[in-house]
């Protein structure tokens, strides 16, 4: 059994770390194109946006509190908060409500 | 270590310490998981060292636990990692040219939804020396919350767990929301993808998170870059 938990480790470690490794060695030079460019230019912040929501609202043991911690991170970021800040704020948002919801 | 990248690697350790409190309580609930797979803490620790992925894990690990041929795992793992091919390929285009090859070997060995978005946020050049602090403090944060998560099992307090699991939400919040503000194609497309991402969630549940991820990102990040391609700067 331990054996093959190794395997298993082995395999799912080799394909996780090829996908992350692999692009980044791989493209080497700037890509010129500007469709593409373009591109990866917007993956970022529609990756991360797409994660966010409505994840965030089914994370915490009310979608009352998850919905606030996600209002209050985002008016937080908006005027300036630090990410570290918009974290903490996030999650204190959430503790608090709690008090009150559950 | 020159200056600069001592500063860089401050400044990742400290963007990364957030990361790695919320990594922490993620892993723990991972390692819950990893427990009843019947995986030693050790065992829990070197899958999540070398992985550093949720859903890859929580996949590998059930898949584990149904002693799955081979390449069924090999084949799930890559489907539930599949993003991180975008965000190595756009963090491939953060390099300077002047950076030494086998740094984007050790950057690209922790690509992770956060320290991707920390990555980005970041002004010029990728500085290596930045994902390493980073990564530093993330690391572990993950890797030992695993195999605590195997030993201990459920102690940790819900109300807790509950606050916390917003950390890393907090973060991505934090890094998407300046440039929408400033950027109105940015804007517009974070509430697209809010949108779509909730339209998914609602009519495509049976499809993992991971996938429609990579699915909204193709389409939104494509529609984006074909009617408003950014001026070559």
């Amino acid at each position: 059994m331990s054996n093959e938990l190794y395997t298993y480790i082995a395999i799912m470690s080799a394909v996780t770390l090829a996908v992350k490794i692999l692009p980044l060695v791989l493209i080497r030079t700037e890509i010129k194109n500007v469709a593409l460019r373009s591109f990866l230019y917007y993956v970022p912040y529609v990756t991360l946006a797409v994660m966010t929501f409505p994840a965030i609202v089914y994370a915490t043991q009310s979608k009352i509190s998850g919905a606030l911690a996600l209002a209050v991170g985002i008016a937080a970021a908006w005027f300036g908060a630090s990410l570290f800040r918009v974290a903490v704020i996030c999650c204190v948002a959430v503790f608090l409500s709690e008090l009150i919801l559950i | 270590m020159t200056s600069e990248n001592r500063q860089a690697f401050r400044d990742g350790i400290r963007d990364g310490i957030p990361i790695a409190l919320g990594y922490f309580v993620v892993s723990f609930t991972l390692g819950i998981v990893a427990r009843y797979v019947g995986l030693t803490p050790f065992q829990g620790f070197l899958a999540s060292f070398l992985n550093n992925a949720s859903a890859g894990e929580y996949v590998g690990f059930a898949l584990m636990a149904l002693h799955a041929p081979y390449f069924e795992i090999a084949a799930m793992v890559f489907i539930a990692n599949a993003r991180y091919i975008l965000m190595s390929a756009v963090m491939s285009q953060k390099f300077s040219p002047d950076t030494p090859f086998y740094h984007r070997i050790f950057v690209g060995f922790d690509v992770t939804d956060e320290i991707f978005g920390i990555t980005i946020a970041r002004q010029g050049w990728l500085n290596p020396f930045y994902n390493y602090g980073a990564m530093l403090v993330a690391l572990p944060g993950w890797s030992v919350g695993t195999a605590l998560g195997i030993i201990a099992g459920n102690i940790l307090p819900t109300a807790a767990v509950s606050a916390l699991s917003v950390a890393l939400y907090g973060m991505f919040i934090a890094i998407i929301i300046p440039p929408a503000r400033k950027d109105k194609i940015v804007g517009a497309a974070v509430v697209i993808s809010f949108a779509l991402s909730f339209l998914a969630g609602e009519f495509f549940s049976e499809i993992s998170a991971g996938t429609r991820t990579i699915f909204l990102t193709v389409v939104i990040a494509g529609a984006a870059a074909v009617f408003f391609p950014i001026a070559n700067k």
